[in-house]
């Protein structure tokens, strides 16, 4: 038996009890409230994006419609915004299956490749190259930036698969991409891995992303 | 500590040393792949697809998190029959799993090494490289590590259930039930990165911004009473309160990394709110041990083991600077949305890993020096004390270089540029970026000349010391020592 302490505060029993209560009630917060996020974060549907319905995770099917980063003036800060159809790789009219398909095998690419090692993927990785989650939006990529003239290309996803299968022949600066033998069905999908990614509502991060020059949509 | 001799009477603690002997080789792999990372960041070419950066920097953190973990697992089989009073449950089986976690660590260290990346498919992820940062071990190796860490808790669970619970065994036991459970929140393939994300910070955040901090506050109090003889009442309340502390702010403060993953907006308020001044109490612990040895035990009880009892200050200061105050200046969403994916982050995570992790475990490995040897008394000797001087000047001097080169990419790249690529090398190839980098590779030269400083003196003070008592000098006389009495173990 403890011997009676003269304060509850120099109570080894108070403070055991209170390690409990605030541990249970912790973890059972933690838990309600991932329930709610997973919910919010789980990919929505192909007709729920059609019908315009508002969703955090857009599905895979994103890949076939254009992706912006507009300022919305409610939330203060940019949101992804899915505009018309789009030709990705040449198509417009990939199935949910199709892409999924893609998208898992882009994902898995990325993985398998490291590329987090080096690169962040939504802030999170390494830090010796630049940041991949806009990177679909980034105007390094658009037709006013250096990737596609150098890569010969007329689209961002061909300029964006081209350089990752063969990034020696195009050094753009001191730190390069080393060959990490990605072939082409692996550079078309980790293309549409990170278009999906751009399309994640990211609660405004990066700031102030869209209102530089040459972005998507500046404004 | 690789001398047979040895006057420990546990096999428990037999094993200990094994896994420290382990954690000591991988803390070494840990450092030298993070220098030869920072030197690509000055010199690109170094080792240029042969070795590259991603390989360095996934070696680098693994080893990291590996070598915590082995000593952690060491720590744990050292003072579990010093509280239960009897041998660990289950040892023939512990020993056996050891040897089966170093072959596995082994084979994925060599796999990363030289297999480095494989194709797009799930055979990669399976027995190459998984991939996500932290876990990259591969799936076999990962669901080897859960076999591994079932059998280590039933062993502690075994033995705290015959021998005597102390207040100390009884929050270890819980803290470790919950560490290993969270693995598995980090053991599945999902397309979608935003969900890849949310259940892999259950892992990397619950793991070391809570269960290891917990861990951590366990074992420094048992230390604090193997080395000085604290009043194991007022370690054990401030165990209670640090836990309640810990987990009060640590479970939801995981909200500080759902600001920009996708997550919803309500986590920028629940990550702000619980945030990451959770070393708090951890010095008030040490302050109150501490205050108290100097009015009343410190009469008849001595610093038994003083670099351990150092180490230990290190830890108690390292943990509240780098986890507490590096973690709280970039926690803020209005803060974080600038700095979350730049140098701020090694910045605090140099720090906070050497302070709260390596700090405690490399004292625990003095600890066990000194059992190893049987010596009454463990003074400092030249080697250690520049070693522990030099690492942690060479960590404090990384963080400092890390923390400037986090200022001006957030405002270069972030706040001028808004992000873009061209923000990113505009920032990257700054002049400061320059110099931060340079100082802080000298730095991490400093900290290897520390590690080699403390290598040499963990294998040389154990049969040094022996000799010394052996023949007959008293261990005190070099030293500036108040030592009245033997420790009492």
């Amino acid at each position: 038996m403890e011997e009676r302490p003269t304060s509850v505060w120099s109570s080894t029993r108070f403070w055991r009890k209170s390690a409990g209560w605030v541990t249970g009630v912790s973890a059972l917060l933690l838990i309600w409230l991932s329930v709610d996020t997973v919910a919010q974060i789980s990919m929505g549907t192909d007709e729920d994006m059609q019908a315009k319905k508002p969703m955090r995770i857009f599905p895979s099917t994103v890949i076939n419609h254009k992706v912006t980063y507009e300022y919305d003036a409610k939330r203060g800060h940019e949101v992804p915004v899915i505009g018309e159809k789009e030709a990705f790789f040449g198509r417009s009219d990939y199935s949910p299956e199709e892409a999924d398909a893609l998208l898992r095998h882009g994902k898995l690419t990325v993985q398998a490749k490291n590329c987090m090692s080096c690169h962040t993927l939504l802030g999170n990785g390494g830090y010796f190259a630049p940041d991949l989650t806009k990177a679909w939006l980034d105007p390094a990529w658009s037709e006013s930036g250096p990737y596609m003239a150098m890569t010969g290309t007329a689209t961002r996803e061909e300029a964006m698969a081209k350089f990752m299968m063969h990034p020696s022949t195009y050094p753009t600066h001191a730190r390069r991409m080393p060959e990490l033998g990605i072939t082409e069905d692996e550079a078309k999908a980790i293309v549409a891995f990170l278009k999906h990614m751009a399309s994640i509502d990211t609660n405004g991060f990066p700031r102030n992303f869209a209102k530089m020059n040459g972005g998507v949509n500046a404004k | 500590m690789l001398s047979k001799h040895s006057e420990v009477k546990w096999e428990s603690q037999k094993l200990a040393i094994n896994y420290f002997r382990v954690a000591i080789i991988l803390f070494l792999a840990n450092l030298l792949f993070g220098l030869l990372a920072a030197i690509q960041y000055m010199y690109p070419n170094f080792l240029f697809e042969i070795i590259d950066f991603s390989v360095n920097r996934t070696l680098h953190i693994n080893a990291l998190v590996v070598w915590l973990l082995y000593a952690m697992i060491g720590s744990v089989y050292w003072l579990l029959p010093e509280e239960t009073g009897i041998e660990t449950v289950g040892i023939g089986i512990g020993k056996l799993l050891f040897y089966v976690l170093t072959g596995a660590i082994a084979v994925v260290v060599l796999v990363i090494l030289i297999v480095q990346v494989g194709a797009g498919n799930e055979t990669t992820i399976w027995f190459i490289n998984e991939g996500r940062e932290y876990l990259e071990a591969p799936r076999w190796a990962d669901i080897g590590i859960v076999v591994v860490v079932l059998g280590f808790l039933a062993n502690v669970f075994l033995t705290a259930f015959k021998g005597t619970r102390t207040g100390i065994l009884t929050v270890l036991m819980f803290d470790l039930l919950a560490l290993a459970g969270l693995y598995l929140a980090g053991m599945f393939f999902t397309k979608n990165i935003a969900m890849d994300q949310f259940w892999w910070w259950w892992v990397v955040h619950l793991w070391v911004e809570a269960t290891w901090e917990v861990y951590v506050a366990a074992v420094v109090g048992w230390g604090l009473i193997k080395t000085i003889g604290a009043n194991r009442k007022i370690v054990e309340m401030w165990i209670w309160i640090e836990l309640a502390m810990l987990f009060g702010s640590g479970i939801l403060g995981l909200g500080h990394h759902y600001f920009w993953i996708g997550t919803p907006e309500y986590w920028w308020e629940i990550g702000a709110l619980f945030s990451a001044l959770e070393p708090v109490p951890l010095v008030g612990m040490f302050v109150h041990v501490i205050y108290d040895w100097g009015k009343q035990a410190g009469k008849k009880h001595g610093v038994s083991n003083k670099p351990a009892f150092a180490w230990f200050v290190v830890n108690t200061f390292g943990n509240f600077l780098g986890a507490g105050v590096w973690g709280f200046m970039h926690t803020l969403p209005q803060i974080n949305i600038y700095t979350h994916g730049t140098q701020w982050t090694p910045a605090h995570g140099h720090l906070a890993f050497y302070g709260a992790y390596a700090a405690i475990l490399i004292g625990m490995m003095y600890i066990a020096v000194q059992g190893k040897y049987g010596l009454k008394e463990m003074r400092f000797t030249a080697a250690g004390k520049w070693g522990i001087t030099l690492l942690t000047l060479g960590v404090l001097g990384m963080t400092m270089a890390l923390t400037i080169a986090g200022y001006q990419q957030s405002m270069i790249e972030r706040a001028e540029f808004g992000a873009t690529w061209q923000g990113y090398f505009a920032a990257q190839n700054s002049r400061w970026m320059l110099q931060a980098m340079g100082w802080r590779l000298a730095m991490g030269v400093v900290t290897m000349l520390g590690f080699v400083l403390l290598f040499k003196d963990l294998l040389t003070i154990g049969p040094r010391l022996k000799a010394e008592e052996a023949a007959g000098v008293t261990a005190n006389s070099g030293a500036a020592s108040t030592i009245a009495e033997p420790a009492q173990a």
